[in-house]
């Protein structure tokens, strides 16, 4: 599905583009996502030549399982990266987040909901504290943030207490990422999708026709229909016949879906991209930019903790290491890797899924392979440089071509 | 040309100081509705002081600004806007990684009607109809309004940021180095967009260094010396000889002697 989305995203503009004009977008990397889509298919080629357990139909699900929280964290650092900053606390807030949920509900009897909600709260408290920080004393993102990390863990260390972990109990929470959907509400789930995303073509297309700016006929849009549908069918006859749809995947589904929304077709979005291109524009243009800023790093907290209550779910615990290790570097390398430019002001959701995906399969098939740990991250390590330097290489080459 | 009565905008007594320096000293300017005015003076002669100060970007010290008659306040950029002063500065302020629809609407989205509303969600469809109209009407010709800003040619952004200042509707815009860094064939579609700004009964004022370009477009001439007014020319009956006198101050005295009765019979 996601594959689908994103190529098709891409197809969109070209559709109303020469054929020259696309093919300069591939090499350009504007259509950087069908790149990653291709490197998807590579890395599943190596490992499944390998080992025939990696497209196996238990390890697909739980590859789906484990990008979970990368994902989700990734869907705020998508938001950082469009405006050319970087939140280096992500892994850190989510630990803290998780923490703050456990304590709640497992020492103080809270409600699950209300103790999720405190997490998110205490994610975006944290978020707006940062943004206002950097935007209101314009001190670089990077160094308010890496003074987060720091803070964040001691804060972490400190909610956990002298037992340095809690084993979480409340099935609401752990229900989060353990719960499968049966197969008939897997295909009711794949209908509603496919429905869902045929409607919003054809009134787009039926809206941009009365308008008289259709160029072009309506194939493009039946192709990239037919081609998610496949996408969706498949993706739910494979998980239909592990475990079943997990929650956790509808829920970073839901969380992309709805974030892309936000980024590519709402107001506050198109500012979002405007501060990342180009700041003083966007101020002159009477956007407020600091507040996009703050929203912006209040998104990226709020995901990073609603990324560390799944990571909690699926441990059935919160312990000191949470958020920790690579998790922070991995959330951010992921939609590099998968086109969202740190330079800011390009990129799309779609990457935090893509990306997730790219280096949750390598992390995934390394794993089958028992490969040592050493071996995982400097091969996930060379992935990420190579990302970055398709990146740049890209970015050079629209320079050359007098577009900044 | 001008001369229908008020001035739609009219600057009196204007001052500014920066520090030690005096930008700008008890200068009067004036646009009329349906009169490009070309504003030249030396590098550090107070230009861009002057637009900036009718922007509302950076304040006058004192002075009145009076727009269509009345007396008004500029502080904030917002101000200006409201009135109907739109400014096109020589960065032109244009996001590159944006397509033409979206920089042409930046600060000023269409939302669309319908549940959309609740996330103000854009129309798309309405700002690119919106968009390709304008663009229609003023002549402009751009490959795809979809296509990024950043890759147009430097013609083409400058009719962008031109296109995008009269989105508001304004009456008066100010042109801050238009055709710095363009190309001739460029720089004649960038003009003969301004001549269609006055046909369109807009007030416009062309700061340039290019006094071809002013005297090809301008149906008044300011001059700017140090911060001070050092001159007002009729562009059909004077030459680039009298304004560059005025420009480096040869020959000051005569050329303001020569201009006193013009100057007061505008004001």
């Amino acid at each position: 599905m996601s594959a689908a989305e994103a190529t098709a995203d891409d197809a969109q503009g070209g559709q109303e583009s020469t054929r020259g004009q696309a093919i300069r977008r591939l090499v350009q990397g504007d259509l950087s996502s069908v790149r990653v889509v291709l490197g998807l298919v590579v890395i599943a080629i190596i490992f499944q030549v390998q080992e025939d357990r990696f497209l196996s139909a238990q390890n697909l699900t739980n590859l789906m399982l484990q990008i979970t929280t990368i994902g989700l964290i990734s869907v705020g650092i998508v938001y950082v990266l469009l405006l050319g900053e970087i939140d280096l606390s992500v892994g850190a807030v989510s630990g803290l987040s998780a923490a703050v949920m456990a304590v709640l509900s497992v020492n103080h009897g809270w409600n699950a909901y209300l103790a999720i909600a405190a997490a998110v709260a205490v994610g975006a408290a944290i978020g707006f504290l940062q943004g206002s920080l950097f935007s209101r004393f314009v001190v670089p993102s990077f160094v308010v943030t890496l003074a987060g990390l720091l803070a964040w863990e001691g804060a972490l260390l400190q909610v956990l207490g002298k037992t340095g972990s809690l084993n979480i109990n409340d099935p609401k929470i752990t229900g989060l990422a353990n719960t499968f959907y049966s197969d008939t509400v897997g295909w009711i789930f794949a209908a509603l999708i496919i429905a869902a995303y045929g409607t919003v073509l054809a009134l787009g297309y039926r809206k941009r026709v009365s308008a008289g700016l259709a160029d072009g006929g309506p194939l493009p849009l039946v192709v990239r229909f037919v081609f998610l549908a496949a996408i969706v069918i498949v993706a739910v006859s494979v998980l239909n016949s592990d475990r079943g749809v997990p929650l956790a995947v509808m829920i970073l589904l839901g969380f992309v879906v709805g974030m892309e929304y936000v980024a590519k077709r709402t107001t506050f979005g198109r500012h979002v991209f405007a501060v990342g291109g180009n700041a003083e524009a966007a101020r002159r243009a009477g956007i407020r930019v600091n507040a996009v800023r703050v929203a912006v790093f209040t998104i990226s907290g709020s995901m990073a903790a609603i990324g560390g209550v799944m990571a909690a779910s699926r441990l059935f615990a919160v312990n000191q290491n949470s958020g920790g290790n690579e998790l922070l570097l991995l959330a951010i390398a992921g939609p590099v890797i998968a086109g969202t430019s740190l330079f800011g002001g390009r990129g799309s959701v779609w990457t935090a899924l893509l990306g997730a995906l790219v280096i949750g399969s390598i992390s995934n098939g390394m794993d089958l392979l028992s490969l040592s740990s050493a071996v995982k991250l400097m091969v996930t390590g060379g992935v990420l440089l190579l990302a970055v330097l398709v990146d740049a290489v890209a970015r050079q080459q629209r320079q050359t071509s007098g577009r900044v | 040309m001008a001369a229908d009565g008020t001035p739609l905008l009219e600057l009196e007594g204007i001052s500014k100081r920066f520090g030690p320096v005096q930008a700008l000293d008890r200068v009067d300017f004036a646009v009329s509705a349906g009169e490009v005015v070309g504003l030249v003076g030396d590098n550090g002669a107070g230009k861009s002081t002057l637009v900036k100060a009718i922007a509302g970007i950076n304040p006058p010290d004192s002075g009145t600004i009076r727009f269509e008659g009345q007396e008004v306040r500029i502080s904030r950029p917002q101000d200006a806007t409201e009135l109907g002063i739109a400014t096109v500065y020589q960065d032109l302020a244009l996001c590159d990684n944006l397509d033409v629809v979206s920089n042409l609407f930046l600060g000023r989205e269409e939302i669309a009607a319908g549940p959309g509303q609740a996330t103000r969600q854009l129309d798309e469809v309405k700002m690119e109809h919106e968009t390709a109209d304008l663009l229609s009407n003023l002549a402009v010709t751009i490959p795809s309004l979809r296509s990024e800003v950043g890759t147009l040619s430097g013609g083409q952004r400058q009719q962008v940021a031109v296109a995008r200042s009269l989105l508001g509707e304004p009456k008066v815009v100010l042109l801050d180095e238009p055709t710095a860094a363009l190309g001739v064939p460029q720089t004649k579609q960038v003009l003969e967009l301004i001549r269609r700004l006055r046909e369109r009964n807009l007030g416009v004022v062309v700061i340039s260094h290019n006094l071809a370009n002013v005297f090809a477009i301008a149906d008044r001439v300011f001059v700017l010396r140090l911060g001070r007014a050092a001159g007002e020319f009729k562009a059909d009956e004077t030459t680039e000889e009298h304004v560059i006198g005025a420009i480096t101050g040869v020959g000051d005295g005569r050329e303001k002697n020569e201009q006193k009765p013009e100057e007061e019979g505008e004001a």
